[in-house]
């Protein structure tokens, strides 16, 4: 089965699982003023589940022929492709939403402009360093100074 | 409508939007030119920056002057490196890069800067004229009908997604909703499909969504397939002069393609791709017979075309935004969002309202096309130095600027995990050919069209008011068309063309 159908499972899931949640689970705590509304809060979401699950299957069964078009990447050979270091990369960007606050945002942010670079192959040091480090100043004063918006620069246990 | 004029200039005029105008389309143009940013993940990640200014007028200004910034540095990448950095200039590409292989790379951007400045200029001339009357219609409209015109808009950007894409553009466009419905609406304080998770109260961040659908999956691409531009032009970019006999060929060209374009750009859904390949088409197929010899060899005509094109549409999609307050394209969906965050809503009320904005926004588009002209043109071969940035640090700034934008807009780190989860799925949707801006514009309009929804509803006390209000009938059969048709066409085609192989 080709990815955009197996997308299109995936949705029929979320779209039931929706209209699990519209039709069944949110009318019953509703104020009863509320049910002489001709509009309840469920409404919208339960013409929204009944589309999306009647799109998601038109998807699932293949009832709409398209042209099969080249795509940029073909998913089925990721492997020939640089998948290595973007899953790095995105594993990188979650270590930097969990260390932002804690390790304070110079610190990650440098760390992670580096690390960016060494996982796609960089090795010039001398380069790297000085501009990370300058690139992540001028942004934090850019936030800070100019647009207002705290960043906290140091580490929580330096009392940054 | 000359007090309007006098209003914009006066707004646009000052030193600070002067500024934004200037700076927006220099942005623009740096970013465009990298092959893989397109002007949506580049407005993205100005939003924050624009939000944080606190002046809708100056802040509009600013997106929209980095919006052709963008598409004019995606035609100087096409141009010189034969790598579009928008999908809106890749049909530039045809005809500018075989000129600049034959060494007349300065010439070409000429022929492209001038044809962009006419386009964009025509565009705001005709945006002009339009939007006051159209507004003025839309005026009449009720919340039934704004239903109704949403559901048009909507509908016409899955018909326009191509042969057999209609249900997926359709899927998205319905998940987009769907997720705009998550939080607690306006309409009933009440939370919706929080799952009693604290941070999913106020809904998904409308710019951690932006982000996540278009510069995550676009940076993820050039890491796993960098893109190796085919030999690139070290050359100097020099003699950027062009012959009156030259000026004299294009310019019919451009005056046809600057129409053609606005109208293109006005419908929803069809935007500056559409606008420049059809520019592109019409231009070759009425051209003389040594003419359309030389187009995809060097045509300065085949240059013009999609240039003027795309430019003009860029300016034309400005039109259902700023006077029905519905996008037709995933970059004016941006633009709204920014909008809504600032507290305007744009509609046929804001000219009434908030005539400073609205006119701001059409001067500076004048002056965001003057700058581009006089002002990025000559800098080009500078500009263009940021082509050779190697990718080993290009790629890490990029991801840390979706990384900050997120993180700026909501000031809260599970937004970041939220953008690396949305980015991994929108690069699956990608691979699998969903296409994304459907979503992001669904999710924008889905608190509006479910607040007119609601309203009319309320006001009929049922679904009455659908045949009740003739017009939202007729606007909401338009919208089943739409998306019928299509599918009826090519199904029909299809059992033709079966007919004759039977036949055989």
């Amino acid at each position: 089965m080709a990815l955009d159908r197996w997308i299109a499972l995936v949705l029929v899931g979320i779209c039931l699982a929706y209209g699990y949640a519209a039709w069944f689970t949110m009318d019953g705590g509703l104020a009863p003023f509320m049910k002489r509304n001709p509009i309840w809060p469920s409404t919208f979401p339960k013409v929204l589940s009944v589309l999306g699950l009647i799109a998601a299957l038109i998807i699932l069964f293949g009832l709409e022929k398209s042209e099969v078009s080249e795509p940029d990447i073909d998913y089925r050979r990721l492997g020939d492709y640089h998948l290595g270091q973007a899953l790095l990369l995105l594993g990188l960007m979650v270590a930097y939403a969990l260390c932002l606050r804690p390790l304070g945002f110079l610190f990650s942010t440098t760390a992670f402009l580096i690390l960016g670079s060494v996982i796609l192959g960089e090795r010039k040091w001398f380069v790297m360093v000085p501009v990370s480090v300058f690139a992540t100043l001028v942004v934090w004063y850019l936030v800070q100074q100019v647009l207002g918006i705290y960043l906290r620069p140091l580490p929580g246990f330096f009392g940054g | 409508m000359l007090e309007g004029l006098l209003i914009g200039l006066q707004t646009a005029f000052s030193l600070q939007n002067l500024l934004m105008v200037i700076g927006g389309c220099l942005i623009g143009t740096f970013i465009g030119m990298l092959p893989g940013l397109g002007p949506m993940s580049i407005i993205a990640i100005m939003i924050p920056v624009a939000i944080s200014m606190g002046d809708p007028s100056a802040a509009l200004i600013l997106l929209a002057g980095v919006y052709y910034g963008a598409i004019f540095g995606g035609s100087t990448s096409s141009i010189l490196l034969n790598a579009p950095g928008v999908a809106g200039t890749v049909a530039s590409s045809f005809d500018g890069y075989p000129m600049a292989k034959q060494g007349k790379a300065g010439k070409a951007l000429t022929i492209a800067a001038i044809a962009s400045f006419a386009g964009g200029s025509i565009g705001a001339l005709l945006l002009m004229v339009f939007a006051p009357a159209l507004s003025s219609v839309a005026l009449l409209f009720h919340s039934a009908e704004y239903f109704a015109l949403m559901v048009v808009g909507l509908s016409a950007i899955a018909a326009f997604a191509g042969t057999g894409q209609v249900a997926k553009a359709l899927m998205m466009t319905i998940l987009g909703l769907i997720m705009a419905t998550v939080g607690e609406g306006a309409l009933f304080n009440l939370p919706r499909f929080t799952m009693g998770i604290m941070d999913l109260q106020s809904g998904f961040g409308f710019i951690t969504l932006a982000m996540a659908m278009f510069a995550l999956p676009e940076a993820l691409f050039l890491v796993l397939k960098p893109k190796t531009p085919q030999d690139s032009q070290d050359g100097e970019i020099k003699d950027l002069r062009i012959t009156c006999a030259e000026a004299r060929a294009i310019a019919p060209v451009i005056g046809r393609q600057s129409l053609q374009g606005f109208f293109i750009g006005v419908l929803p859904g069809a935007g500056a791709t559409i606008a420049s390949f059809l520019g592109y088409a019409v231009e070759r197929n009425i051209a003389t017979k040594e003419e359309q010899e030389e187009f995809g060899k060097g045509s300065i005509k085949g240059l013009a075309a999609p240039e003027t094109a795309n430019n003009a549409a860029c300016t034309g999609s400005f039109v259902p935004l700023l006077t029905l307050g519905i996008p037709g394209s995933g970059t004016t969906a941006i633009l709204l969002g920014a909008l809504i965050a600032l507290n305007v809503t744009p509609g046929p009320r804001l000219m009434l309202d908030e005539p400073q904005i609205f006119w701001a926004v059409i001067m500076s588009m004048f002056i965001g096309n003057l700058v581009l002209l006089i002002l990025n043109l000559p800098l080009i071969p500078y500009i263009a130095k940021v082509l050779s940035i190697p990718r080993n640090y290009l790629i890490p700034f990029i991801l840390f600027f979706t990384l900050m934008g997120a993180y700026i807009g909501q000031n809260n780190a599970t937004e970041l995990l939220l953008l690396v989860a949305f980015g991994i799925c929108a690069t699956a949707l990608r691979f699998a050919d969903f296409p994304l801006a459907p979503l992001l514009i669904g999710f924008i309009l889905g608190g509006m069209l479910e607040d007119n929804f609601a309203r009319s509803m309320q006001l009929y006390d049922g679904i009455g008011f659908i045949w009740e209000r003739p017009m939202t009938l007729g606007l909401l059969v338009i919208a089943a068309l739409l998306v019928v048709l299509p599918s009826y066409r090519a199904r029909r085609a299809r059992l033709r063309a079966q007919g004759v192989a039977d036949g055989d």
